[in-house]
């Protein structure tokens, strides 16, 4: 009973959504105010019926309910917990369901935060998202039910593939899709704008909060899902140039070119047009990564062409909606004024090269991903792009923007001065100098390794010296400065974390030059030399596990014969299912890791091993936490909360006595 | 200077990083993209010795030979052609003959292959896409079973 209201609340929730798309529209184009008011209870009605429909499926997997096909095909009843409820978005149908439930929770948050926008802007931006919503709704319940049934039902079910059964990835994917769907709302607003022709720097203000959220939830989501890819396959990589790695990359990167943009458009009404094409850049590239991951289409060419359905299906949604917004774009945007000017150099002319830079990198990886699907589909011929094509186009593109990212941020609006901004930045330079000399002489060669870290100072320095110099000045006490400090904007604190928090990324990816690689056999008694450390095993067992068998090789690191810590690799095979998976035993030492990760078994018993010791690679995703900080910091910015809700408004003013 | 000599500069900045661009996607083109052959293809096609390929197949039965230090020695078939493969290295978790595999490296001479990379990625199939296709066009991939036909 619990799954037919889930499947019926799905069906109500795309007839209020049919209702949201079309009667708000109508009154914008009408001037009816009554209309345009429909649109933000449907809203927040339409998303409440979608969380009744994924919370049916939940209940479904969490007491598995075998008379369910999805929860047969996903889930046993002997699966814990956090996988049981995991299960639910670790499957075709249920991951479509959470990114309706998503592109809902957008629509909703618009409807009761967004109070301040003009009515008919947010009946459009509302109607947009409505369409949105529609078509994908129709096509679960058309192509992907999650709540079909089967009779007689199954007494048990067939699990879920064990090397998803990870909390990794119990979160990654609603961290992920919070920022792939979430700039759905920034592709609505676009549309919205183009509608009303309110495109200006007012509606940059109302659109930057949730640019910014979907931004925050995308940068988490890459790097829990990189974190994993390193811990789980074994290979000691965290970034494999894969086609569903970058469907998730270029949105990011159309993302952050639009996040800076659109601070162009909110400051100096100038840019407009360009931010408007961003934010539909942004979430077309979100709509192809659904196209390449959902239709199948990776998995096999013929595959996708021989069972069609579904893949024809997203790949029509994706037509109509980047057709449909790059023609309303064409056919508006053509009217507008440019807005203010300024000269090349210039915080403008700055964010204006890092706009550049981004798409274009973007656009590398648009044809790296895309190139060997076309040309196996147009001539059969079968070709592989990796992380070489993407060292020698992306790298050399998005270099430049880490040595400009510190110059911009001290350039003035309207007309900079480079000789002073230069002058400001001596104390990066100088920072990124001692330690390149400090590492130089630490670690030594690649000099890849030695230039990259000296960059990332230069960053993790530089993204600083704007907020420290309105902090500091001679002859200030301390109380002072103090003061000045928490009545800097947040957003500018924010910028220099996630600034910052880039440059930390930086330096724990050209620590991977300095990081120490082994591949042999091991046996029980070895030590292994290991750059600065010595690796103990101390025995090879085997294990039994609940579901799966384990070769085991607990062994110590050790610092010059005192051991330090213990790590545990394992190889586990799960004979239901044929399978092996690898469990890296992983120590971390400060920054660094070692990582040990076992394969085969030979005649003589000992195992084959795979032994990294990687210096400081924890930063690389705990550069990604600092970014989001940066983010979340920008995002409780006053002037941010202003544009978002009224009531905000009114306690920020209360609560601001001076300044 | 003016908007428009400004609107000038910037189109121009904006055309040249895409023409950067295009000049480092082919070049980058030319050396760094890896073409597919199974053992068929690679007897019809006959890649100049010393290119780089991927290669793949399935696991010749009883050729799987291991040696010092890691080499294994063995041979990639599709039922029709073979390939001798030797490869220094640790195989994946589903290295086993008659098993699908995917190789990337060296052709040294015709039929014969040193690979520097031996794939571990299969689909929910336990077969690598790429062999699964050159199985099919050689029809010893039974559709619908999960394990191509004539092999236990």
């Amino acid at each position: 009973m619990i799954v037919e209201t889930g499947h019926y609340a799905l069906v109500l929730a795309l007839a209020l959504a049919l209702v949201q798309a079309v009667l708000p529209l109508w009154g914008v184009l009408r001037r009816d105010g009554a209309l345009m008011a429909i649109a933000a209870p449907a809203a927040v009605t339409q998303f409440i019926f979608l969380a009744v429909s994924f919370a049916a499926l939940t209940h479904a997997h969490v007491v598995s309910d075998f008379s369910v096909l999805n929860v047969i095909e996903n889930s046993h009843s002997l699966k814990p917990m956090i996988y049981k409820i995991s299960g639910v978005w670790g499957n075709h149908e249920g991951s479509m369901l959470l990114w309706v439930l998503i592109l809902g929770l957008f629509g909703a948050m618009v409807a009761l935060f967004s109070r301040m926008m003009p009515d008919d802007l947010r009946a459009a931006v509302l109607s947009t998202q409505a369409w949105l919503g529609s078509a994908f709704i129709l096509f679960i319940l058309l192509t992907s039910n999650p709540f079909a049934r089967v009779s007689p039902a199954p007494l048990e079910g067939r699990d879920l593939n064990p090397i998803l059964q990870d909390p990794g990835l119990a979160i990654h994917p609603p961290l992920l899709y919070v920022g792939y769907v979430g700039f759905s709302i920034v592709f609505s607003f676009a549309a919205g704008a183009l509608i009303c022709g309110r495109i200006d720097a007012a509606w940059a203000r109302f659109a930057r909060p949730w640019t910014l959220l979907a931004w925050i939830f995308l940068t988490l989501g890459i790097a829990m899902g990189s974190y994993w890819a390193y811990y789980t396959l074994g290979w000691g990589g965290f970034w494999f140039w894969d086609p569903v790695e970058n469907a998730s990359l270029m949105p990011w990167l159309a993302g952050t070119a639009l996040l800076h943009s659109i601070v162009v458009m909110e400051k100096r009404d100038a840019l407009k047009i360009w931010t408007i094409f961003l934010a539909i850049l942004a979430f077309s590239l979100s709509l192809l990564g659904t196209f390449l991951v959902r239709s199948g289409v990776l998995t096999s060419v013929h595959a996708f062409a021989s069972d069609p359905q579904r893949g024809v299906f997203i790949l029509a949604i994706l037509v109509f909606f980047i057709g449909g917004a790059l023609g309303l774009f064409a056919w508006r945007a053509s009217a507008l004024k440019s807005g203010g000017i300024f000269a090349p150099i210039s915080r403008e002319g700055a964010l204006v090269a890092n706009n550049l830079l981004l798409t274009t990198s973007c656009a590398t990886v648009f044809v790296g991903t895309l190139y060997p699907l076309a040309l196996e589909a147009l001539t059969g011929e079968k070709i592989s792009v990796g992380a070489p094509f993407f060292n020698l186009t992306f790298g050399p593109i998005i270099a430049p923007v880490f040595l400009l990212m510190p110059i911009g941020q001290v350039l003035a609006w309207k007309r900079g001065d480079l000789i002073g901004a230069m002058q400001r930045l001596i104390i990066a330079a100088v920072a990124a100098l001692a330690a390149t000399r400090v590492l130089a002489a630490m670690h030594g060669e690649p000099v890849v390794a030695l230039i990259g870290s000296g960059v990332a100072t230069w960053l993790i320095v530089g993204s600083f010296v704007e907020v420290f110099g309105r902090v500091f000045s001679s002859g200030a006490s301390l109380v002072v400065m103090f003061a000045r400090g928490v009545g800097l904007p947040r957003s500018a604190w924010g910028t220099a974390f996630a600034h910052a928090g880039f440059g930390v990324t930086l330096l724990g990816l050209a620590a991977t030059g300095w990081g120490v690689e082994k591949i042999t056999t091991i046996k029980a008694g070895d030590v292994i030399e290991l750059g600065p450390w010595q690796v103990a095993v101390q025995s090879l067992d085997t294990r039994p596990g609940p579901n799966f068998r384990a070769n085991i090789a607990p062994s110590l690191i050790m610092s010059g014969g005192v051991a330090i810590a213990t790590i545990e690799p394992a190889r586990r095979y799960y004979p239901s299912r044929q399978m092996s998976t690898t469990e890296a035993g992983i120590a971390t030492i400060g920054l660094g890791q070692v990582y040990v990760s076992l394969s085969g078994e030979n005649p003589d018993g000992s195992l084959d091993a795979r032994l990294y010791w990687k210096p400081l690679v924890a930063l690389i995703w705990l550069g990604a936490l600092i970014m989001g900080f940066g983010g979340a910091l920008s995002l409780s910015d006053r002037r941010l909360r202003m544009g978002v809700a009224r009531r905000a408004k009114a306690a920020a003013v209360a609560a601001q006595p001076a300044e | 200077m003016t908007r428009k000599s400004r609107r000038l500069v910037l189109i121009a900045a904006a055309l040249g990083m895409l023409g950067v661009a295009a000049g480092l996607v082919l070049f980058a083109m030319r050396d760094n993209i890896v073409f597919f052959y199974g053992p068929s293809e690679l007897a019809d096609k006959k890649p100049s010795p010393g290119s780089r390929l991927r290669i793949g197949g399935l696991i010749k039965e009883g050729s799987v030979v291991r040696g010092d230090n890691l080499k294994v020695d063995f041979v990639v078939t599709d039922g029709k052609s073979d390939v001798a493969v030797v490869y220094v290295g640790q195989t994946p978790d589903l290295f086993r003959e008659g098993q699908g595999v995917v190789a990337e490296g060296v052709l040294v001479s015709p039929g014969r292959f040193r690979a520097d990379s031996v794939l571990a990625k299969h689909d929910e199939k336990y077969m690598p896409r790429e062999v699964a296709d050159a199985l099919k066009k050689q029809g010893v991939w039974n559709e619908g079973a999960d394990k191509p036909a004539g092999k236990p």
